[in-house]
Order: C-alpha cells, then structure tokens, then sequence
C-alpha cells in the first residue's frame, strides 16, 4: 500500500479513514463472547474495546466498539477486517508496523497511540485468553 | 485611562513568530521574548557561578541577579516581604511543598478539604495523596451551566469547617475567572488555610496577594513569558515560618552538625540544592517585560481579542462552546466540533501551522462533569492578534469540509 509522505501531508484524512470512520466495520457487541477486552488512552479519552469469538483456534467473529478519534476509530475498523476469520496464533503476530501500513498514512509521533490503540486490546485481549486456556 | 501597547511591534520580541505559526496554546506555555532568553544567555556566557556560596565577582553578580527577580516578583504580586517568595520549578512543585511541609503537618485524619471541579490535576493530587496519607477528606465544588463555581455550595462545604480551601483563580479549561477575593474571605472566616492556584492568572492580570487574603499562592514562570524550571510559592511569613523543610540539603542550612542541622531563614530554608539560577534570572526579565507592559493592558488586550475570538467560534454551526461569556472569562475558549475529535481537528489545524490544544487539559474531573473526554481549547496572550484567530476559523472550517 502505498503512504501519504507529501510534505503538508495533505493525505492525512484520506477517503477510506474518514470512511472506516464513520461507517465502521463490524461496529457493536458480540453475545458471549470468548475474549472481550478494553483499553483507553486517558491523554485523549479514547476507548475501543473489542469481543471475539474463538472456533478452533480462529477468530470467527469479532466486534469492536468505543469512541476517539478518527485515527482510533478508523485503525479499529481495518484491524477488524483483518483479523475475521485469521487464526489466534498469526493475530498475535501482527505488529505496530503492519497496522501503521494498514493505514497508509503517516502518523505523527503524538497520534501513535491513537493509530495503535486497537492493537493493545488486540494483544492484551489475545494474550489473556492464552494465559486462561493454560491455567485449564 | 488603561495603557495600551502595540501587538505588532511587541510581536518582533518573539522570534518564533518568523516561524509562521499561529499560536493559540498559551495557557499551556507562553512564547519567550528575546529579553528572556538574552538575560539568560548572559548569565551563561558573562558570570555562570552558583549562588550564595563564592567570593569572587561573577558569583555575586549570579547571587543578585538570582536575588534580584525575588523582589521582581514580590512587587508583581505585592506580597509584603521577599522573604514570602519562594522559588520553585513552576506551580505544581509550589502546591506540593506546601501538601508536604504544611499538609503534613496540619491535616489529621477526618479533616475536609474543600477543592473545585474547575481545578487542574496539580491542584487536586497532591491532595488525594495528602488526605489517602492522612485520612482526611475531599469534597469539590461542583460548577453551573456556565461552568461557573457553585458558591451556594461552596458556602454549605464551609460550614463544615474545611482545614483547607484550595482553588484556582482562573480555570485553564474554561477561562472561568473564580470571585477569589470573595471565597478566600469566607473561608478564612470559617477557619480554613487558603490556597489559590495563581497559574492562570498572573501572566494576565494584577495580582495582589493581600488583597485576595489567601495564605499560599502558586504559578509558573513559563506562561508569563519566562523559562520552564522556574515558579513561585508565595506563602504568609508566620505560616512558612512554622513549616519544616520540603526538600533537604545543601544552601537550605545554617550549620549542620553531626547531632543535628540548623535550618536558613525564610526564604531559603525551601530552597535546597543549586537552584535554576538561569530560569530564575529569566524569569525576572520576564517580569519586567509584564510590568513594562502594564497587566492592566494585559488583561485589556486579551479580553478584547477573547471577545473577538468567541464571536467568530460562536458564528460556526456545529461548534459547541464550553464556560461562560467572554466578559467573565479570562483568555481561554474551550470548544467542540460535531462529529470531529478535538484532536482531529488539532491536527488539520497544525497542517496549517495553529497550535491548538486538544484533550482534557489536565482537568479530567471537569471534563466528566461536562460529559466530554476532552475539549479543542484556543488560548490568548499579549502576542495574539486577530489573524490568528482568523486563520483557527479556517481550519475549522477545512475540517469540517473533510468530515462533512
């Protein structure tokens, strides 16, 4: 994909952020969900939480919700339609520098958190499922 | 008559302004004129030497200059002896000197502490600290629809008879000028230790200590033109006479013998260690710079461009502003945009070079109480004109085109 450098960055808000922003992508709650975890960046007051369900290792189905910036929101949205369907064990895998490029769009060192936020609950929210299977 | 002074040209003391930018941040930190900075450079490069200890020349021209903004600073705020103004890193290091040298001291377990919702963060946790340590207690003064303090309550909270009243006297979120004067009467009458938080308001406008009747008053040099690293702590003598020291070490000390120590009088018995010397010396040509001005055309010039500002955010649709009306607010209009992160739109707005602040500007208790996790907030200083006003309007506009 190729990334938004021009000098004013005139790109910043492109069509498809500011269109995963205000038609997220799998947008809402998920009933019994196997993992369901939240994170928020109190610098700015931004929220995503994020269910999901687990068959046989893959993420079946996934929501996310929470509210913030377009760069939280819009990141929320594409790491969802990544990972739908993508087995536990390559979701873990997946890095700052893979959902920097997802968005396409540089980042100021101020909005990293915001870009990266849906990743923390991502981590976090994978890793403790993980850690509650071993303990079984 | 109030003087007035001319924006263009004093803008020429600020050389950050060549730099294009429209600076509408001051509430975070002021810009710096070159008088500032020069004074500083010439303590480094004519007579850097610590303070209060050399004999030789350059010291005692470091130990003057250094000596000499205490009583730059005592007249800005007309407090009745330098030896009530103590120097400190800024506003917060003054607050938590006196949660520790005074609170310790003074707070037992089931005394009140009477906050407000307007308070910044600095004002508020080293408190929580103070009353988890001690088993005291907090209550807040909660604010109206115009983001005014509650004084009906206010009034309640004090027949309780607080230990401690501390609130600041212009809120760096809402602008809301607090009747300080008024509430440090009241709650010295029923019985309370005053302490105002000063960061707000004297960059921008006369402070007189006796006439507000508090008995600590705190601000930062680095929103009144000064450097970071340098504020002040003024406190009534017999109050900082009867505290034990905040810090401890070196040039805090009389004679220090293996049996025990012997503090310095008032007001270095607060300041151990080398002190910023440089930052200090800074902010005394600050001070002049102020005072050469006159913060009575501080405070004129930047109600009038607060006036000007709140007109053209106010004709914006989808702009909802937060606090009360220009004429009982000081230089600072909090808003926001429908549909638009503040922070969005901070960044549409420095892609045109405006400095603008957004998040909860370190007062989250009022951001919950306004139902907002954070804010777009504008703020004005000696330096701001109304072009830069006009160019925040523009970018809220191209970001409301983008978000449309």
């Amino acid at each position: 994909m190729s990334t938004a450098n021009t000098p004013a960055d005139d790109h910043f808000y492109r069509e498809y952020i500011l269109d995963h922003y205000k038609n997220p992508r799998n947008f809402g709650r998920l009933e019994h969900p196997d993992i369901s975890h939240e994170e928020d960046n109190p610098l700015c007051g931004d929220v995503i939480g994020m269910d999901f369900r687990i068959a046989n290792g893959v993420i079946e189905d996934i929501r996310f919700h929470g509210r913030g910036c377009a760069i939280s929101q819009a990141s929320a949205s594409l790491l969802t339609e990544r990972l739908k369907g993508l087995p536990l064990e390559d979701a873990k895998k997946i890095s700052k520098a893979d959902v920097l490029g997802e968005l396409g769009i540089q980042i100021s060192p101020a909005r990293i958190k915001c870009a990266l936020l849906s990743l923390k609950v991502l981590k976090v929210g994978a890793y403790g499922l993980a850690n509650d299977e071993d303990e079984e | 008559m109030i003087k007035t002074f001319d924006v263009a040209a004093i803008r020429k003391d600020f050389p950050i302004f060549e730099t294009g930018i429209a600076y509408l941040d001051s509430a975070n930190t002021s810009q710096r004129p070159r008088q500032v900075t020069a004074a500083m450079l010439e303590y480094f490069e004519r007579f850097n030497a610590n303070i209060h200890r050399a004999a030789y020349s350059i010291a005692e021209e470091a130990t003057q200059r250094y000596e000499g903004t205490r009583e730059k600073v005592r007249d800005l705020i007309h407090a009745a002896s330098t030896r009530e103004i103590i120097y400190t890193r800024g506003t917060t290091e003054a607050i938590n000197l006196v949660a520790y040298a005074w609170g310790r001291k003074h707070i037992k377990r089931g005394d009140l502490i009477v906050l407000t919702l307007l308070d910044h963060h600095s004002n508020i946790v080293p408190w929580q600290i103070l009353a988890a340590e001690t088993g005291a207690r907090i209550e807040y003064v909660d604010i109206d629809e115009r983001g005014e303090l509650r004084l009906d309550q206010f009034a309640a909270l004090l027949k309780h008879e607080p230990r401690l009243v501390a609130f600041n006297l212009i809120s760096n979120a809402l602008g809301t000028v607090n009747p300080a004067a008024e509430m440090a009467a009241q709650a010295k009458a029923a019985g309370a230790t005053v302490l105002i938080d000063g960061a707000q308001s004297t960059p921008h406008q006369p402070v007189d200590v006796g006439a507000l009747g508090c008995d600590f008053y705190a601000f930062s040099g680095h929103k009144m033109l000064g450097p970071t690293g340098a504020g002040i702590l003024y406190g009534r003598r017999e109050l900082l006479e009867q505290m034990d020291p905040f810090m401890s070490g070196g040039d805090m000390i009389k004679t220090v013998r293996v049996e025990g120590t012997t503090y310095s009088d008032l007001p270095w018995k607060f300041e151990a260690g080398t002190q910023a010397i440089a930052e200090v010396i800074g902010l005394g040509a600050a001070v002049d710079y102020l005072t050469g001005l006159g913060l009575d055309a501080v405070r004129a010039h930047e109600r009038e461009i607060t006036e000007y500002a709140y007109e053209a955010l106010g004709e914006i649709g989808g702009l909802t502003l937060y606090g009360p009306p220009p004429s009982r607010r000081a230089g600072v209009i909090s808003f926001s945009l429908e549909g638009i992160h503040p922070h969005d739109l901070a960044t549409i707005a420095d892609r045109d070079k405006v400095c603008l602040r957004a998040g909860h500007h370190c007062a989250m208790p009022l951001m919950t109480r306004l139902g907002v996790a954070a804010t777009a907030r504008a703020s004005f200083y000696i330096y701001t004109q109304r072009d830069e006003v006009d160019r925040l309007v523009s970018s809220i506009k191209e970001a409301q085109r983008i978000f449309k």
